[in-house]
């Protein structure tokens, strides 16, 4: 039941957001160019990491931004909300 | 009733209500303020059910929500009706009517009693050994099971009561009014923030308001004097809510908590009408105090399950509170200092103790030296091997412990009683803390675990962070709360306290019996009838991890989730395997708490609000011409219009020969609706869709095919170019919100640089859409100045107009292959512009069809619909739709993955036409095709996805998948159903005006 701070609307419960997977992993610019294994790697490979985790949310039920929030799976805390386009920290 | 059960004063009954209620159909009465269980103990009924595996009789055995035994069945002669209820917390009120479960015919004669005596044939896993084998036999034991082992029955009837929700955000929660909770509330809400206060009993205070314990004073008072007179100001405190009768069920991350607020369950019938009988409270809080306590433990021995046997504190519970005596002679069982307080308390009131049976060797605590001196008889370093009595503990045995605790020696003392308080230390309330994520620490001084590691902004204060004694808990609480409140002082950071220290523990987790121990019977789980013989078997079994030797014997799995003995079932797994407790670690505490009721779940989610759903303008004329409906999405669709007592198939029938004859009418209000603009929508559009949208003209619509990256189709639709840089896209009904929601997504995220905005226009424009070969001369008469020549209003093309004074816009596009007319106007218009057609139809007797002949119309076209003849594996390839995938576009979403390997194979599933050997067949959705009717196992080829028999056609015919259909054109297959098989032949997917000549006639 995380309440999470949308960067643009502040401080939201859970069930107005959507989650959207692994964050910063760049759509190809010329998916043409690629190999089946490099589209594949694009296309399904995901990581499941038990602990810090990069991902994208959206607040779907509010502002419709989508943004980036870095996630202790382990425990669910939320270590930080960035916007798209931000840099990630480094580490 | 015998008063001598029922002994004065409390001050917390109210003798002057007697009220009226009935248990297993016999009257009896109790007073305002009794729970049904102190009620029948004053009424001396201790027998209230039957063990859930042997039988056995069970008696009350605690005071509080922790009861395992005393679970009944509550009605009142109404719909109400409520299994698994704790008699323990249930207050009675005039007209309550409790039964027993588990038993059957009765309580007093149970025919399950057999299991009782062939026992030893029953250990753990006994029904997962027998009953799974064979698997075929499993239907027959379960109504045998079922039938004498019930928990209760469900209500059969709509639940008269109306539940509530409510959100509660504060700065502090604390749950548990006890002592601690008070104090801590308290001094929360006079540093200026707003506090909640909840407790589960209907009383604050917790153990402390109604013991008057010798040993523990305040401020040179009594305990329970001092915090009567605290609690009496509390209400003069402003930011401090308090709500009793409210159990926290759940405590989620981020301090958000579940808590179920009771209301009129203490009521009888008349005051509960026109009442909210339960609310679900979601309280967020930006710091939690937990202040839940501790329960007492009993002590696992043989035999320790009759009825007579109650925990210690609950027989002085009983006795303090209710003014009830459990029994006329009282013996205690102990391994620390607080049987003592119990015994002292029922001799100071006069009641006979007979003696006190201890496991430690001495202890020289004044209470103690107290109850010595009363001249009660105390057996140390002693045990109770056996009891007695079937229906009523009537006997104990007692014998010496060996020094290692694991034998007995001497000889036997019998003692005869009718009650047995039994106190085996206490056992921290940590399952709201480990819920929350918390970690626990084993403590190896009290054998008990501790909250250790807090996830969220909350501290565990009082007994239920081990703190036991009056002094601890206070001098504890001051430091810690000003640590977590950060504020300087506390109001009772002067408050004289005394209390005394206890020195002698001892702790057997599994007492020894003369006999051994496959010849005894003594209870971890009383609910699930678990017994130390079960883990020690599943440990010899192999079992090792906690959590399966917990669902192998079934201990902790009842509805009061073990709260009495999984300590217990830990501390015999530990010494059995010769591991530590702290290595054991611990079961999961997992919601609720204490059972919610499906009621308090739901709220006001029932009936027509259980879920929303969504109506077009258009609703009321399709009700009003009895028009039957679907469920689309949360959408409310017309699906036909039976006529004259038409069934299904007759009105769809009719409906789908009208529309292709002369002309019909649907309501495509729902489809969904995304309004396009900027500088770069027809480069977005390149992006997103797989065919080519730069060269489209304005006014022109063009049919759109969108893809998931991974190549499978999408959504479809058609889109409308409304002007320069402004596009209006249609989506399909199901997918309108999904669709935004990906394009939304791309733009953000991967294309931010366009120039794209995107709005959701679904519910501003009604959709009427005109079909049939005079669908042209009804539109003409509508609008006889709008040109509707080839030439100037063209398939696929838009049109501004007005019909009357109503705006509309004008799609010329078809989902049906007939001429046809989408009229979208502005919402509040959609009825009228309806009318209006109907109207100007009638001479070509328009008729209006449901989802259902659209489905069938577009079927005899070959038209897909996403999501019947797609299931997010079909690629536009595999839908034999390459003309609609642009090879020059550089790149649009999922392009890359229509050249996988996978995705380029010849024999993926592709759609095709069937129609049947004999045209009179229809077939089903979803049947199994097959090309080999002898092969085993069969080859499946693919399945039916669409099927209607054809008005027009004359036939029936269907949609296909099958493997490598593309090139099976003219092969016959199978279709092998349960009472025969059917003939089919591989055609092309398009039935009807194969040359698409009726969309300009
Ligand atoms: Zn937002």
């Amino acid at each position: 039941m995380f309440l999470i701070n949308c960067p643009y609307c502040g401080e939201r419960d859970h069930q107005e957001f959507k989650a959207g997977g692994e964050a910063h992993i760049e759509r190809p610019k010329q998916p043409t160019e690629l190999s089946d294994d490099e589209w594949a790697e694009y296309l399904f490979m995901r990581k499941n990491i038990k602990g810090i985790q990069f991902e994208r949310w959206n607040h779907a039920h509010g502002c419709r931004k989508w943004f980036n929030m870095v996630r202790d799976t382990s425990n669910d805390q939320i270590k930080l909300i960035y916007k798209m386009g931000e840099k990630p920290p480094a580490e | 009733m015998s008063t001598y059960f029922r002994i004065k004063p409390s001050e917390f009954i109210d003798e002057t209500v007697r009220v009226s209620f009935k248990f297993n159909g016999k009257n009896y009465h109790g007073f305002k303020g009794d729970t049904l269980a102190s009620a029948l103990l004053a009424n001396n009924v201790h027998l209230v059910g039957r063990s859930f595996k042997y039988h056995r009789p069970r008696g009350i055995m605690t005071a509080g929500s922790e009861e395992p035994n005393a679970i009944v069945q509550i009605s009142d002669g109404t719909n109400r009706t409520e299994p698994n209820v704790r008699a323990t917390e249930i207050e009675i009120y005039e007209g309550l009517e409790a039964s027993s479960q588990n038993c059957w015919p009765s309580v007093n004669h149970d025919i399950g009693g057999i299991n009782n005596a062939i026992s030893a044939f029953l250990p753990a896993g006994f029904y997962y050994k027998t009953f799974m084998w064979p698997a075929s036999f499993w239907e027959k034991y379960e109504y045998v099971i079922r039938h004498s082992a019930g928990l209760g029955k469900s209500p059969t009837e709509r639940d008269p009561d109306v539940y509530d929700h409510r959100y509660i955000h504060c700065d502090v929660l604390v749950v548990g009014a006890g002592i601690s909770g008070i104090l801590a509330a308290r001094n929360a809400a006079k540093n200026n923030l707003k506090t909640l206060l909840v407790d589960e009993k209907n009383e604050l205070g917790g153990s402390t308001i109604y013991q008057n314990r010798e040993f523990n004073k305040i401020e040179n008072q009594n305990s329970s004097d001092w915090l009567k007179k605290e609690i009496k100001e509390l209400r003069n405190i402003k930011n401090l809510e308090i709500k009793t009768r409210t159990s926290v069920a759940a405590f989620h991350g981020y301090n958000y908590l579940l808590a179920r607020e009771n209301l009129t369950d203490h009521l009888e019938n008349k005051d509960k009408q026109g009442k909210i009988r339960q609310r679900l409270l979601k309280i967020r809080a930006k710091k939690v105090i937990l202040a839940t306590g501790a329960l007492e433990r009993p002590l696992i021995f043989n035999n320790n399950d009759r009825p007579g046997i109650m925990l210690s504190s609950a027989v002085k519970k009983y006795a303090d509170f209710y003014g009830v005596v459990s029994g006329k002679k009282n013996v205690f069982f102990t391994n620390n200092d607080s049987a003592y307080e119990s015994a002292f308390c029922l001799h100071n009131k006069g009641i006979n103790v007979e003696a006190i049976i201890d496991i430690r060797e001495s202890s020289n605590s004044k209470i103690v030296k107290a109850v010595e001196e009363a001249g009660i008889k105390i057996h140390w370093s002693h045990t109770i091997v056996d009891t007695r009595g079937y229906k009523r503990l009537s006997e104990i045995s007692a014998m010496m412990l060996s020094n290692d605790g694991l034998s007995v020696t001497g000889s036997k003392i019998n003692i005869s009683c009718d009650c047995l308080g039994v106190a085996g230390g206490w056992t921290p309330a940590v399952h709201l803390f480990t819920q929350s994520g918390g970690k626990l620490k084993f403590d190896e001084n009290d054998n008990v675990f501790l909250p250790n590691i807090y996830p969220s902004e909350q501290m565990s204060v009082g007994s239920c962070n081990g703190d036991f004694k009056l002094k601890e808990i206070i001098s504890n609480l001051s430091t810690n709360l000003k640590q977590f409140l950060k504020v300087d002082k506390t109001d009772f950071d002067n408050v004289l306290i005394e209390s005394e220290e206890e020195n002698s523990k001892r702790n057997i987790w599994l007492l020894p019996s003369d006999k051994p121990i496959g010849k005894t019977k003594p209870f971890v789980d009383y609910q699930n009838d678990a017994t130390a013989k079960d883990i020690k078997l599943a440990l010899r079994e192999g079992f090792r991890s906690i959590e399966h030797v917990k669902r192998y014997t079934t201990t902790g799995m009842g509805t009061d989730q073990g709260k009495l003995g999984n300590m217990h079932a830990l501390g015999i797994i530990a010494d059995t395997a010769g591991v530590k407790m702290s290595e054991l670690g611990t079961t999961t505490f997992r919601p609720p708490y204490t059972p919610l009721t499906f009621g308090t779940i739901v709220g006001r989610n029932v009936g027509e609000y259980f879920d929303v759903f969504r109506r077009t303008p258009m609703n009321d004329w399709h009700i009003e011409n009895k028009a039957e409906f679907e469920n689309v999405g949360q959408w409310k669709r017309a699906w036909y219009y039976p006529a004259n007592g038409e069934t299904m198939h007759e009105a769809v029938q009719r409906e789908s020969k009208a529309a292709r004859e002369s002309a019909g009418i649907l309501d495509a209000s729902t489809l969904g609706k995304i309004d396009i603009q900027g500088t770069d929508a027809s480069e977005f559009l390149n992006r997103v869709y797989t065919n080519a949208w730069s060269k489209l003209g304005i006014g022109k619509c063009r049919y759109g095919l969108m893809l998931n990256e991974d190549g499978m189709v999408y959504d479809d639709g058609v889109t409308t170019r409304l002007g320069e840089n402004h596009y209006l896209m249609t989506t399909t009904t199901g997918g309108a919100a999904n669709v935004l929601g990906k394009l939304e997504d791309y733009l953000q995220t991967e294309w931010p640089e366009l120039d794209v905005y995107l709005t959701s226009v679904t519910d501003h424009f009604a959709t009427a859409s005109i079909c049939g070969p005079n669908s042209k001369k009804i539109l003409n008469k509508l609008i006889p100045d709008l040109d509707l020549s080839e030439e100037s209003f063209p398939h696929m093309s838009f049109k501004n107009a007005q019909i009357g004074n109503i705006k509309c816009r004008i799609m010329r596009i078809s989902f049906t292959g007939e001429h046809s007319y989408e009229i979208n106007v502005q919402s509040n218009y959609g009825k009228a512009i309806w009318e209006k057609c109907m109207e100007a139809g009638k001479e070509f007797s328009i008729t209006p069809y449901g989802t259902e002949t659209m489905h069938l119309l577009r079927a005899e076209k070959g038209f897909i619909i996403v999501g019947q003849d797609t299931d997010g594996t079909m690629t536009p390839i595999d839908l034999q739709m390459d003309w609609i995938v642009s090879k020059k576009k550089y790149d649009f979403i999922g392009k890359r993955s229509l050249y996988r390997s996978d995705t380029m194979k010849e024999e993926r599933k592709q759609l095709v036409g069937l129609l049947t050997d004999d045209p009179n067949i229809v077939l089903e959705e979803g049947a199994q095709i097959v090309s080999d009717l002898n092969q085993s196992p069969v080859n499946m080829l693919g399945h039916v996805t669409s099927s209607y028999y054809s008005p027009n056609l004359k036939k029936s015919i269907a949609l296909a998948v099958v493997r490598g259909g593309k090139n099976m054109m003219g092969k016959k297959l199978f279709i092998p159903m349960e009472d025969k098989t059917i003939n089919v032949t591989i055609e092309n997917p398009v039935f009807f005006d194969t040359e698409n000549k009726r969309l300009n006639a």
